[in-house]
């Protein structure tokens, strides 16, 4: 076998997790009243946009999480094969130029040249303190004067492809709605085209084209050039900031599949059998909330960097140790950061055991147990929902703000927190080294945006509120 | 002269051009000086919508003015300008909400919200606007006005929120008050001093109100003239006299035949079959054909005009002397179907002797108990087979504890309550869960009482958890007959709780109620919360399955109205204990405690020709926390006696059915001032 397939920890979580949201999603199909709030949120314009551009960084994300380790190439005839240290991923795979082309140190973008002077030997022999020629980006091109042009040419040409892509999407689009919808073929055509459906389509081509047009443009333009420029050691930047969008949603997602058990569990323990229990989950979380999370985090995360150097023979590579450091970061996030929705749900459980409902459940012989998963957890569902697409964006910047502080995720591992960390010395440099702090800036920017646009969408859909005022 | 408030064809529509619901659609009334004009509809008809764009007040953006005229005293009010509006508002023409709990603001006191009034609307200097609120709360009948003045709302009842709001609404002397279900919220007695306090200010600030009910009692006793309104549009209006000696409109005698009475126990009510239709449709027939027993073809296919004859005026084809009606109008006849009495049997299915159900209130670091709320304090009762016990009570006194009580839904104190021979308070969760079924409960609250993530099937199939039918397809068959038995149809049992109005769920929870098979039904209210044509088909609906099944019900009420329609025997709470107990006739025909007595008077008849002078209670219910000494209610006892302050009078029977708790029976105490 030419690799092994290597299983981290969050990998594991991460795809338990698709596994959950895709049985939900199965169950939630067939139900309409659960399925009515989601095709709300489809058929608001936000909603549109802020799925499509989520789903762009999680099939990054997805990708970047199966992880395989290379064979080596056998140098002497030995039977066994021994594999590479290094731990890649699929989407490494598949960006393995922008991975591979190494410049020495910084670039600025679309240079052509590195960001400091050298002493280099000319072909003549001379000696000369100059910038040097880069040796990927740019490379390509006989004359720098071509740049322009050329930078023009592929973007034009990369246009011409997303519009063609856009156009297969709709070809696709339509046969999909006539088969399924067993209408007339031209039918389909005319009404796609009309924009005659309760989905914002218009909104959904244009938001299509525009992320094909960057999917695109950035593949074209990446082959040839440092779109985001490289970094101290010459990293592309671009890679560095595609790698981070997996360490911001795995931090994003997986704190809050830690910290849901616990806030449901308790929240509702509390709300609904009162008296002792309450009292004691309450003093809980009220402690808790007192103590400064970040010396918690703090704490935790030096704890656990003790253990890992003590025992290196439980980790087989660098990115088992930097993943276990990742894992344990969302377990003390989530330790500290599922009180405010406990309480609120200990509040609402509060009011629905008094319901009517629950009462007439009592009164028909129904159990403790059965009314708290038959009446009282359906009925949070909308809450813990809410909480969960609220505090993703809250988590992904978190994450940044940790690892700049030095307690984050491990510094082997590339999140948006530790290229700002690394760009940030930079920022006194005159001329000042701006893109590593841009590109993180963008990326985690377009997330959180999309994000919190989301979440707010799905707040109106889920809030019982909101759908009465519409 | 010309009138103080003259609308014409005023149209109020929600959502787009396109497909626009039609809250009020073409509604003319005008409203004299010093007159009270009542706006008489059931929920959804359109009459808050119509107040509320009197004042351009309505939900914006969400709903239009799309035509219209409002005149007030000859002006054209609704083209002025926002600013000239806020200077109508509040100080020519005033508005009272239903829900005095949130129409006022919490934060603020009493007197800072009502000198709020006094600043907008005039210059005056913070003397003057004190001495104007005392003024002014006094009037209200708000006693000590000189301490309430800085009360906070949460420290009134109520009743005296109404109170000030009503306040607040004079504070800018207004031509015309807008009174919106003023009293729906309140207790009887409440209710009846409210009324009382309108008329008074009427007569002696002579300004004209909007009185906006559904209540005909309400409308009887207030009223000037009434206009009736249904699906958006005025369909009946008339003075007082008129209206309730000639009702004309088919709507209006319907309205008048589905409240239930005392005449009436011997047959069905009378149910106005169908619901209202949805107002985003296009109008071309009559709005009420499809519900009309009278409705011909001709109904079907134009809208009648409105038909004005000395002042009473009426919107059906009926009445159009263009329209040949007279073969219906001959043909029309009162046909009601009988309805056999359930005679109870003799043998008590369920005793409750001594129950106490008493809430600790907690306090300090330790929640140490201070006290305890006696919500239901000291009750023997007992059900009989097949028989309905009315349990009757102003809010607050602890009848909807004593339901929860019975079932074990709330932890009880002291006493017993013994069902099928069991101890119930004594038995263990278990051993209390196979009992359950056999009583069940009926809530107020149709929208609160299903899980609205449940559809109907397993709304109903939770109904049969104790049951011995375990086998599916039985469990559905069942499912089917019941709802088919509540006068739904089986194929709704796919559908999920929201999409069914008021009158539908209640009877789906009456379908749950039976798949459990029980013998004791407790109905907490149950058409408190709908309208009365509805409140009919659900009265007639349990008077039907206690027929089939034989069961017994405790009902829970505070309609007196309904007590006399259905009840065999009636028990009168007060603050927790039972002031009065007796057979129907006895308890409601004569009446002998005080409390009864006055409870009963405070209700508004129709028949509202004996304005005697009756007993209006004044005060309102103490905590049952704090309890006052001696009888509860000596506070607000027009007959008290020393004694009364001492000790609770003991239980004296007037007949072998009928005791009262009161001393004026008490043979120690002499009945010399009976009366």
């Amino acid at each position: 076998m030419s690799f092994l397939p290597v299983l981290l920890w969050t990998d594991i979580l991460i795809f338990l997790l698709l596994t959950v949201i895709v049985a939900a999603v199965m169950y939630i199909r067939r139900r309409p009243h659960l399925s009515a709030p989601w095709k709300s949120v489809m058929m608001r314009k936000r909603g549109m946009i802020s799925v499509m551009i989520l789903s762009c960084y999680v099939v990054i994300g997805l990708l970047d999480s199966m992880h395989y380790r290379p064979a080596l190439e056998s140098t002497e005839n030995t039977q066994e094969t021994y594999y590479s240290s290094e731990v890649l991923s699929v989407f490494d795979w598949l960006v393995l130029p922008l991975k591979q082309q190494m410049e020495k140190t910084y670039s600025a973008p679309f240079s052509d040249r590195l960001f400091v002077k050298e002493i280099q030997t000319m072909n003549d022999g001379s000696i000369k303190y100059d910038y040097p020629k880069l040796k990927y980006g740019a490379a390509h091109l006989a004359q720098v004067d071509d740049k322009a042009a050329d930078i023009y040419q592929t973007v034009l040409k990369a246009s011409l492809l997303s519009l063609l892509l856009l156009f297969l999407i709709y070809i696709c689009h339509v046969v999909a709605a006539s088969r399924c919808k067993l209408a007339q073929f031209p039918h389909q055509f005319k009404r796609i085209a009309l924009n005659q459906s309760q989905y914002p389509l218009y909104t959904f081509y244009f938001t299509a084209f525009c992320l094909l047009f960057v999917v695109v443009n950035l593949i074209f333009l990446s082959q040839n050039y440092h779109v985001f420029g490289t970094d101290k050691v010459g990293q592309d930047v671009l890679y560095q900031s595609l790698k981070s969008v997996r360490t911001g949603l795995v931090i994003g997602t997986l704190t809050t599949l830690v910290m849901l058990p616990m806030a449901i569990m308790l929240g509702i323990a509390a709300g609904y059998f009162r008296g002792w229990i309450d009292d004691v989950i309450q003093y809980i979380y009220t402690t808790l909330n007192s103590i400064p999370g970040v010396l918690l985090i703090a704490a935790a995360v030096l704890i656990l960097q003790v253990y890992v150097n003590n025992h290196p023979e439980n980790f087989k590579t660098i990115a088992e140790r930097a993943d276990i450091r990742l894992l344990f970061l969302c377990i003390i996030l989530g330790m500290t950061s599922w009180t405010g929705l406990c309480r609120i749900l200990r509040a609402e459980t509060l009011k629905l055991r008094e319901a009517e409902y629950v009462m007439a459940s009592r009164a028909l012989g129904a159990g403790s147990f059965s009314i708290l998963h038959k009446h009282i957890l359906p009925n949070l569902m909308h809450l813990v929902l809410i909480a969960v697409v609220l505090d993703f964006s809250g988590l992904v910047l978190a994450e940044a703000v940790l690892s700049y502080v030095g307690v984050g995720v491990d510094p082997s591992m590339i999140s948006w927190g530790n290229m700002i960390n690394s760009a940030r010395l930079e920022m006194a440099r005159e001329p000042v080294v701006w893109w590593s702090l841009t590109a993180a800036f963008i990326s985690m920017f377009v997330l959180v945006l999309a994000a919190n646009l989301f979440a707010d969408v799905v707040r109106d859909a889920f809030d019982p509120r909101m759908q009465e005022a519409r | 002269m010309s009138s103080l408030l003259e609308v014409t064809g005023l149209r109020t529509w929600f959502g787009h051009d396109s497909d626009p619901y039609k809250a009020v659609d073409g509604v003319d009334f005008c409203i004299e000086k010093g007159q009270t004009f009542a706006l008489l509809g059931e929920s959804g008809c359109g009459k808050s919508m119509t107040a509320l764009s009197l004042l351009r007040l309505n939900p914006y953006p969400a709903s239009h003015i799309v035509s219209g005229e409002v005149r007030l005293a000859g002006e054209e009010i609704l083209s002025l300008s926002e600013a000239e509006m806020e200077k109508i508002r509040g100080r020519r023409v005033a508005m009272i909400f239903q829900e005095p709990q949130s129409s006022l603001n919490p934060v603020l006191t009493v007197g800072q919200q009502i000198a709020e009034v006094f600043h907008w609307h005039f210059t005056l200097d913070k003397k003057a606007i004190y001495t104007r609120t005392l003024e002014l709360l006094h009037s209200v009948g708000i006693p000590d006005p000189i301490e309430r003045i800085n009360a906070y709302p949460h420290q009134l009842s109520g009743g005296m929120k109404q109170r000030v709001m009503i306040a607040m609404a004079l504070a800018g002397e207004p031509e015309l008050l807008i009174a919106d279900e003023p009293t729906t919220a309140l207790d009887v007695t409440i209710q009846a001093q409210i009324l009382d306090l309108l008329k008074d200010i009427q007569q002696k600030t002579g300004m004209a109100i909007l009185l906006i009910t559904h209540d005909l009692g309400v409308v009887a006793q207030m009223a000037d003239h009434v206009a009736v309104m249904y699906a958006g549009q005025i369909v009946e209006s008339a003075s007082r006299e008129q209206f309730f000696n000639n009702t004309l409109h088919p709507y209006t005698r319907k309205l008048f035949e589905a409240i239930p009475s005392e005449q009436k126990r011997e047959e069905k009510l009378t149910v106005i079959k169908g619901s209202v239709p949805p107002l985003n449709r296009q109008f071309t027939a009559c709005r009420f054909a499809e519900r009309c027993e009278l409705a011909w073809q001709y109904c079907q296919e134009a809208e009648p005009r409105w038909i004005n004859n000395n002042d009473h005026g009426v919107r059906c084809h009926l009445y159009d002397p263009d329209v040949d009606a007279e073969h219906i109008k001959s043909q029309k006849q009162v046909s009601s179907s009988r309805l056999s009495e359930v005679i109870p049997a003799n043998n008590a299915i369920l005793q409750v002797s001594q129950l106490k159900v008493h809430f600790p209130i907690k306090k300090g670091l330790f929640q140490r108990t201070v006290g305890a709320v006696k919500a239901v304090d000291d009750i023997t009762l007992d059900l009989r087979s097949a028989e309905t016990l009315a349990l009757v009570g102003e809010s607050g006194c602890g009848k909807t504890t004593v339901g929860k009580g019975i079932l074990q839904l709330v932890p009880v104190t002291s006493g017993n309550v013994v069902f099928q021979g069991q101890k119930l308070n004594r038995l263990s969760i278990r051993a209390l869960r196979s009992v359950r079924a056999s009583m069940q409960i009926i809530f107020q609250d149709p929208f609160a009482s299903m899980n609205p993530r449940m559809t109907i099937n397993n709304v109903i199939k939770e109904g049969m958890l104790t049951s011995k039918i375990k086998d599916s397809a039985a469990q559905e068959a069942k499912v089917d007959e019941l709802l088919t038995r509540v006068g739904l149809r089986a194929d709704i049992k796919h559908r999920y709780p929201h999409e069914f109005s008021g009158g539908q769920r209640q009877r789906i929870c009456i379908a749950r109620a039976l798949a459990a098979e029980p013998e004791v039904i407790i109905c907490d209210e149950p058409t408190s919360a709908l309208d009365v044509s509805v409140q009919a088909q659900i009265l007639n609906l349990l008077r039907d399955i206690q027929h089939e099944f034989g069961l017994s019900f405790l009902f829970i009420t505070h309609n007196i109205s309904v007590v006399d329609y259905l009840a065999h025997r009636v028990a009168v709470m007060y603050l927790g204990r039972i002031v009065e107990q007796g057979t129907r006739e006895e308890v409601l025909n004569s009446p002998k405690h005080p409390y009864t007595q006055a409870l009963l008077a405070a209700v508004p008849k129709i028949a509202a020709e004996t304005h005697l002078s009756k007993q209006k209670l004044q005060g309102e219910l103490p905590s049952p926390a704090n309890p006052p000494k001696g009888c509860h209610f000596h506070q607000r006892c027009p007959h008290v006696m020393p004694v009364c302050l001492e000790q609770y009078p003991d239980t004296t029977l007037l007949s072998p059915t009928h005791n009262v708790k009161c001393f004026l029976f008490e043979e120690n105490y002499g009945s010399t001032n009976t009366n």
